[in-house]
């Protein structure tokens, strides 16, 4: 099969960018989205032009890494699949498709189709964690936990901080990615002694890397590769109104 | 050269205590004034890197992604072994010793496993308390899960994303020292040199990816945990990014590469559909728990639909082949007898480069809901790369690189030979033989960061002065920034017209053609002709796009592709100077009358380690060798029959 490319070029953070055509052909509908771009890059390289630049690493839809828009839809047309587990067969013959990368001010774009998340990683240093150093644990089944929350925990866990939640919010907020770290702790019996301080500074820490607010339109859930709920939006907005009450400023 | 091991003595139960009782201390207003450098963020990086933090060490951490959460310990599937004995069905921290000797063909060192399955125990413990979501039974108790290799049910897992879970558990720790200031993080930066100076590792030159500037960074101690170098073969279960850079410029400045031959083939991977492939998928061992393997008896059933292939012409070779473990023989095991059953012409699929993995007996046994619940994100991986339904149809599977055993060499104290220089994870040789065990890799991981380098790096940093690290202008570290630019600026200036990439392609199916599941001296002889010389057309012809001085993934792939056809050619040397089978290294010409590994305990029962000395028209290695004395257990002749 063949299409048609139409790609966001940018050089760096502060130039300007802009949309380039490139011709994919000979394509195998059982290549990944991600192989036919390096068929593309290939090309590119040996005719002496600049290759696309993209971020990817695993290849099987866990790391969070890749993170393109592809026509409008953040990790494509799939449903809960990221682009790297995204296949040519899902494009007909003859397709033209818009790449570009996600859009959001806290993800500055670095280079074409590759943005920069480190604002995720800020808002869980900021306490997406349990303060428990090496060496102080208790036995692993001296902390029960039903297999009823602990699944639940899990959902919430499965969350690969890819931040496509973000590029599909019209207002690039980021509720679902720390809803859900933060349900995820909050739940579980080990999470519960910094449940109030954990969700007061995430939440913080989110609004101070400039993310936009939720109006629930619940886009980031539809575009989430894993399927995350947005009921654990509503979850932390329980536990961040509590927290707030229990903790007044003096 | 002297491979001291530096095991301690007293009985195999008590040298892990001992040896902790008497190591010496940094004491705490001092730790402060040591800083330690963590090149890799993944289960053993992440952990050695927060727990050094948290003891009050100066701790820089670097990674090649954009966040230290995106390391490929994130991508293992099934679980992590400890000795919890929490199912009653006997299991023991000297049983998952056993298991992990006997596992790794007799060719790991004793002390270093046994205090593996020690310390495997904390493991769990501090994983459960960091809020890692195990899989729970309804009482609230822990769940486990069988492996390949074990007759006892010891694997904890979280859904078929415990690697997931586990990592993103170190990641939080990692986190929480980042947010306190006690690590610096250095994402999209990569190693490209370790810097040594009177005769120990004292930092490293690193690229910033995105800026491409080339920068020292100098510390008292380097680990590296860096993770395995099986992308070597280029295509592999390995993420696209994990390379083997870093282990490869120290071994170029005198870290000994151990064991280089033995690198682990996963059996149960979705095969290879076209030239175009970046990367093979594995499907989790853990899927062998209820799948069942097979191939139709005859050649020419091989092309039939699986369902219209009665049961009586099906032949579920694992359970013929090995009736006590069946389905769970180890990995090694396992995929030698797809690849023989494939030779035979019984192969499935397109390319007849395939066996079935069978869940009608599963489902009809357990009902659809409950294969769903244990494997059904497995499943729809499987769905997603091959369009198929494996809830209807059996899936294909073939082996795959997965891992690689051997690495830089280590003592008992996870140390290099160069002083300083500590390597965990994958990234050392330590403790899984010529063969890894299923869900051994993640304790491993952890165990090295969380359990043991907190203790050690702390022995070695007490012999040394605190205060400030080598200045980063220092004559080594101003030569080092000299060797790497130049080392970029000729890659950028070959302008040749050949890809990197395509380069690594034919690397690759070289290596699998002549280093893979099977070996032999005319093979071995062979590649170790044709690597060089595929090395010097690369650096006459390769054409790398861009400059050094910007984001340019082009010229980092160049980096590491120069530096496997290195390490292939030392990989096959250590093939063809292995002259046995073991575990994941087999000889063709050492098998026994069955067609099993047969090892060679009187010539070949050590460590064999490699010394760099300089390319020459091919590479020029010294062998040194650590024999294996077993203290313990009785070396014998593998058997899962």
């Amino acid at each position: 099969m063949n299409v048609s490319l139409r790609v966001w070029r940018q050089k760096g953070p502060g130039t300007q960018g802009c949309f380039e055509t490139h011709e994919a052909r000979d394509l195998n509908p059982d290549m990944s989205f991600l192989e036919m771009l390096d068929v593309v890059n290939e090309r590119l390289a040996v005719e002496g032009k600049d290759p696309i630049a993209f971020d990817h690493d695993c290849r099987e839809g866990i790391c969070g890494m890749c993170s393109c828009v592809i026509n409008g839809e953040p990790h494509g047309p799939e449903f809960k699949v990221a682009t790297c587990q995204t296949y040519m067969r899902s494009f007909r013959d003859g397709d033209t498709i818009t790449i570009e990368p996600f859009r959001s001010r806290a993800f500055p774009v670095l280079r074409d189709l590759v943005v920069n998340r480190s604002s995720f990683d800020r808002i869980i240093q900021a306490g997406g964690f349990v303060s428990v150093p090496t060496g102080s644990a208790p036995d692993g089944n001296a902390i029960p936990v039903s297999k009823e929350i602990a699944d639940l925990a899990m959902d919430a866990a499965a969350c690969i901080g890819c931040g496509a939640c973000v590029a599909a919010c019209k207002n690039g907020s980021a509720m679902l990615f720390v809803a859900a770290k933060v349900s995820q702790l909050n739940i579980l019996p080990q999470g519960k002694p910094e449940k109030d301080r954990r969700v007061l500074r995430m939440v913080q820490a989110m609004d101070a890397e400039g993310f936009g607010n939720c109006s629930n339109t619940y886009a980031c859930e539809a575009a989430c590769p894993k399927g995350i709920s947005v009921n654990f939006i509503a979850r932390m907005n329980r536990d961040y109104a509590v927290a707030l009450l229990k903790n007044k400023p003096a | 050269m002297n491979l001291e091991s530096r095991t301690p003595s007293g009985p195999l139960a008590q040298k892990w205590d001992r040896h902790r009782a008497e190591i010496k201390l940094v004491n705490p207003a001092n730790k402060r004034k040591y800083e330690i450098i963590v090149v890799g963020s993944g289960l053993a990086g992440a952990s050695a890197a927060a727990s050094l933090a948290e003891l009050g060490y100066r701790v820089k951490c670097f990674c090649f992604q954009d966040s230290p959460r995106r390391a490929h310990s994130i991508a293992a599937q099934g679980g992590i072994n400890a000795a919890k004995n929490y199912q009653n069905d006997g299991d023991s921290v000297y049983r998952l010793f056993y298991d992990t000797i006997k596992g790794g063909d007799f060719r790991a060192r004793e002390a270093n496993v046994y205090r593996l399955a020690q310390v495997s125990v904390n493991i769990i413990d501090q994983c459960v308390a960091q809020g890692v979501p195990f899989a729970r039974e309804y009482g609230g108790t822990l769940a486990n899960r069988s492996f390949g290799g074990a007759q006892v049910s010891r694997t904890f897992y979280a859904r078929g994303q415990t690697g997931q879970q586990l990592l993103l558990g170190a990641y939080q720790a990692l986190s929480r020292q980042i947010g306190a200031g006690a690590v610096k993080m250095f994402p999209r930066t990569e190693m490209l040199d370790l810097v040594v100076a009177d005769g120990a590792a004292r930092g490293i030159v690193a690229r910033d990816l995105v800026s491409g500037k080339i920068e020292a960074h100098s510390a008292h101690a380097v680990v590296l945990a860096t993770g395995g170098y099986g992308n070597a073969y280029n295509l592999s279960t390995y993420a696209r990014g994990s390379n083997a850079t870093a282990i490869w410029r120290a071994h170029r400045k005198g870290a000994l590469f151990a064991n280089p031959c033995y690198t682990q083939i996963h059996p149960t991977c979705i095969p290879v559909s076209g030239d175009y492939q970046s990367k093979l998928t594995l499907m989790s061992e853990s899927l062998r728990n209820d799948g069942r393997v097979w191939v139709p008896k005859r050649k020419e059933d091989s092309g039939k639909p699986p369902a219209s292939i009665a049961e009586e012409d099906r032949d579920y070779y694992l359970e013929r082949l090995y009736p006590s473990f069946g389905n769970l023989a180890p990995r090694d095991i396992s995929s030698r007898a797809a690849k023989r059953v494939c030779d035979e012409g019984r192969g499935v699929g397109p390319s007849g480069l395939g066996v079935y993995l069978d869940f009608s007996d599963a489902i009809s046994r357990l009902g659809h809901k409950v294969v769903e619940e244990r494997y059904g994100n497995l499943f729809d991986i499987y769905k997603e790369i091959t369009g198929e339904n494996a809830y209807d149809v059996p899936m294909r599977i073939y082996p795959a690189i997965h891992y690689t055993m051997g690495g830089l060499w280590v003592d008992y104290n996870l140390m290099s030979n160069v002083p300083g220089l500590f390597v965990a994870g994958e990234a050392n040789f330590s403790d899984h033989g010529a063969n890894r065990l299923g869900a051994s890799a993640l304790m491993q991981g952890l165990a090295d960061g969380y359990f043991v380098l907190p203790y050690t790096i702390g022995g070695y940093l007490a012999t040394q002065k605190p205060g400030a690290a080598l200045p980063a202008d220092h004559a080594e570290f101003r030569k080092s920034i000299e060797d790497v630019g130049t080392r970029t600026r000729r890659l950028l200036s070959v302008n040749g017209s050949r890809t990197a990439d395509s380069f690594h392609k034919q690397l690759g199916r070289l290596l699998w053609e002549k280093c893979g599941m099977a070996r032999n001296r005319q093979g071995l002889t062979e590649a170790l002709k044709a690597i060089p010389a595929l090395r010097e057309e690369f650096w006459q012809n390769v054409r790398v796009p861009g400059c050094g001085e910007e984001l340019n993934q082009a010229l980092e792939r160049a980096g590491r592709i120069a530096d496997y056809f290195e390490l292939a050619e030392l990989i096959c040397l250590d093939a063809l100077t292995r002259e046995e089978s073991c575990g994941g290294h087999f000889r063709e010409e050492f098998q026994t009358d069955e067609g099993e590994a047969l090892r060679d305990d009187e010539k070949f029962a050590f460590v064999s380690a490699w010394e760099f000395k300089g390319l020459n028209g091919s590479g020029h290695w010294d062998l040194h060798k650590e024999p294996l004395a077993y203290e313990e257990v009785h070396m014998s002749q593998r058997s899962y029959k």
